[in-house]
Parts: structure tokens; sequence; C-alpha cells
């Protein structure tokens, strides 16, 4: 049994001295683990880093075998993205939430573009922020927790929607929130149909409403199920882009 | 072969890094064959160090002395923390005689992906000691992993109150390196921490 493909590198830990047990996300067999001999040497270490892009191999006797994992680089996102606190953050944010939330050897193949959409991008910086938020929303669809922010619950209409409601994952108009507003997650305006081009990439405050609209679906809908918390990685991104919206907002308090 | 006594040796060396089982029974073949000259000594060796190594309460360093060695030595720099993962890195770090300041252990790496959390590394004694004052600068030298960034940029965080100058390790060319047999991250970095000439 093999294969190869393109796959990121969505975790590996030390397994022995010299050796790790890796996952790899790859379009055509989704998150899948393997054994990398010499993964932790250092000439393999750096390939296997969270984030990276690697033209990937595995190999087993039979397919129920964990298997042997060999990659080549093909792109080092995770080295591109060391040098900044957010990007590195939202890179291992990312990753560690397909390694959790996946299932192992299921086919994914929305939740890998969107991915390697992300690492191939990571150069946009803060910006990208948008992006993970989007691809949360992919990866909540894909395992069948998909949000509707398409019309009101309420009304129906598909204007002036600002709020989503935490228990049922559908948009509510602003006008429709009426005394609820304080109940409700708000919606990002860079989430809504109608965004303008100008908002696509939204602003810190609206990355972190879209970081909890989303971290509030994956932490009761994936991860609740499973009796887990979201990944620290995932939180950790979360304080970070809060910590950047209160800093601009208190810069635009002062001004 | 030997006796459930020479298993539970070789079982026990096997154990320790470096060491499989074969180059573990070899070990304890050597050991057994010169009882009196070498498996004596190294037994009080080991019984000594467990009654007199401990970690140093000031860096986390391991030393028959509390402070250790490099803490009580006034001839150091103690304007300059060096902050290392473990007592292996720091042991490294002493080798290479090119750092004359003090360091701190922090005890591991943050995982991202789950493992060590804030509060499982030594990071209040770090900022107890930097609180006290005469410190200038912080050399974070982490691995050049995504746990090791990560951590960093962590401690970065965790400093900026103190005013103190935060550095990390440089990233790039190992000396003696030849550029082509560099993987692309590697060189990646090293082209964007070049420096004048």
């Amino acid at each position: 049994m093999e294969w190869s493909a393109p796959a990121i590198v969505l975790s590996a830990r030390d397994f022995g001295e010299a050796d790790r047990i890796a996952c790899v996300l790859s379009a055509e067999h989704g998150a899948w683990r393997g054994l990398v001999r010499g993964g932790a040497g250092r000439r393999h270490g750096g390939t296997w880093q969270a984030g990276n892009l690697l033209a990937a191999r595995w190999v087993a006797r039979l397919s129920d075998q964990l298997g042997g994992l060999s990659g080549e680089l093909v792109h080092p996102a995770a080295a591109l993205a060391m040098d900044s606190a957010l990007t590195s953050a939202l890179l291992a944010a990312a990753c560690a939430l397909a390694d959790a939330a996946l299932p192992e050897r299921e086919p994914h193949p929305r939740v890998f573009a969107g991915l390697f959409a992300l690492v191939s991008r990571l150069a946009l910086g803060p910006p990208l922020l948008a992006e993970l938020v989007r691809w949360e929303l992919a990866l909540l669809a894909d395992l069948g927790y998909g949000l509707d922010l398409s019309a009101c619950a309420q009304t129906g209409t598909n204007q002036d929607l600002r709020w989503v409601s935490p228990r049922t994952g559908r948009a509510v108009s602003d006008a429709a929130a009426g005394a609820w507003r304080a109940h409700l997650l708000p919606l990002p305006a860079f989430l809504r149909e109608e965004a303008a081009a100008d908002t696509a990439a939204g602003d810190a405050a609206q990355w972190r409403d879209g970081l909890r609209l989303t971290g509030h679906f994956l932490a009761r809908d994936v991860f609740g199920a499973q009796h887990r918390p979201l990944p620290p990685a995932r939180t950790l991104l979360y304080e970070r882009v809060d910590a950047i919206a209160r800093d601009e907002q208190a810069s635009i308090a002062h001004a | 072969m030997g006796g459930p006594e020479v298993e539970a040796l070789i079982a026990l060396l096997a154990k320790l890094p470096g060491l499989g089982p074969r180059s573990a029974r070899r070990a304890a073949l050597r050991l057994l064959q010169d009882p009196e000259g070498r498996m004596v000594a190294l037994a009080a060796a080991l019984e000594a160090a467990r009654r007199a190594v401990h970690p140093c309460s000031r860096c986390g360093n391991l030393d028959s002395r509390d402070p250790c060695a490099i803490c009580a030595d006034p001839a150091r720099d103690g304007s300059v923390l060096c902050v290392v993962e473990s007592v292996s890195d720091l042991w490294a770090l002493e080798r290479s005689g090119v750092h004359r300041g003090r360091y701190h252990v922090l005890g591991g790496l943050l995982s991202p992906l789950g493992g060590l959390r804030p509060e499982d590394l030594s990071l209040a004694p770090l900022l107890a000691r930097i609180a006290e004052g005469g410190v200038a600068e912080v050399i974070v030298a982490l691995a050049a992993t995504v746990d090791g960034a990560a951590t960093g940029h962590w401690l970065s965080d965790r400093l900026r109150p103190f005013g103190v100058a935060v550095t990390r390790l440089a990233h790039g060319v190992p000396v003696g390196g030849s550029l082509e047999i560099l993987d692309d991250g590697t060189l990646a970095t090293a082209l964007r921490a070049r420096r004048p000439l």
C-alpha cells in the first residue's frame, strides 16, 4: 500500500530518539499519520514542522498499519512564519485545528484547499486572519456544523445582517436582534455577503469577532462533542488578536 | 542469559539516551567483566551524584551547589540573561564558552499543538529575577522550531512590561555549511537575516 501527494504537515511528535510520528493533510487522503524515520534528526527536523508543504509519500504493507511517511520540502511555511508572532500563531492554530478536528483517513479537499491557500500566502500578514476565519467556517461545514449566514433567521431578509445566534448558528439582522443583542455573536463585516472589496480583509476588531464566532461553534460542536477544549494554539491566537484589537481601540480613543 | 540481575541491568541501561538494547548489553558486559574496577566506581559516582546534585534555585541548572557555580560566579555578566529550554542546552552553550552572562532554564517549550502549557514552564522565577533589577538583556536561545518560535514570542510578550531588551539567536547558514545542502526554510531565514558586510 502506498500513495504520494502534496501534503501539509499538521503535527509531528517525537517517537524514540530519532523518529517522529507525523500527521499530514492531503486533498485525496485527508489527515493521515505515519512514522517518519529519522524525522527528529538534524537532517529532517526542519522538514517536519507544522505548516510545511511537502511532496509526501506513505508506504505500508497493509492499509490498516501506521506505515512510514517520507517527504520532500516544497514550501517552508513554518520557517517563513517564525519571525512574526501573529503569523506563527495563525499557522499553529490552523494546523492544530485540522489535526484535532478532522477524522483520520477521510478526504476533505475543501479543508485542504483552504489550508493550502493559508500556508502559501503567509506573507500577507494580519489580513490573512479573515481567510483563517473563512477557512474555519469551511471546516465547520465539512464536519457537518455549517453556519447559515445568508439570511436573517427571524425575518428572512439578507440585508443588514449583523449578528449570529449562538444556539442555531443562523444570521440575525440588526433590526430583528432587538433586546437580544447582548446574547448574540457579532457577525464581522468581512463575512457578510454584501461585504465590499475594501471590507473583505477586515480589521483587528473584526478578526477578533470572527475568531470568537467560529471559536464558539468549534468549541461547542466539534470539540465539545469529544469532551475536549479548543486546541491551546487556537486559544493563544484569539488572545493575541484580542490584545491587538484592544490596543487599536485604545489608540483610537486616545486620538 | 546471565540471570534476572543482568537482564535488569541491561534494561536500565537501555533506557538511557543513545543506548539501545544491543549497546546496553555491551555496556553491561563491560561492567560485569570488571566489577571492582568499573562497577563499584560507577555505583559510587551515581550515588554521590544522586545525593549532591540538585536544580539550582535561581536558574534551574543542575549542580552540587545552590546557587550553582554559574549563578555564584561574580565574574559573570549579570545584565545578560540567556533563556534556554533545558539543562542540556545550557551545557552546550557553556561548552562553546561564548556566553559570559547568566542563564535561566525554562524547563520545556510551549507546544501550540498540545502538550506543555504556560503554567508548566519556569516563568515566575524568571520574572522574579528580572524584577529584582540588573538585567538589561534577555537572550531567547530556544530551538528553531514551531514550538521554539511560539515560546519565544510568548516569552517576549511577558517580558515587555519590564522594559528589558529581548533578543533571539540567529537562524541561518551553519558554520562550515554549504548553501546547496541547506533546506529552503533555512535559506529563506538566512537571507532575511542578512547583515552588512
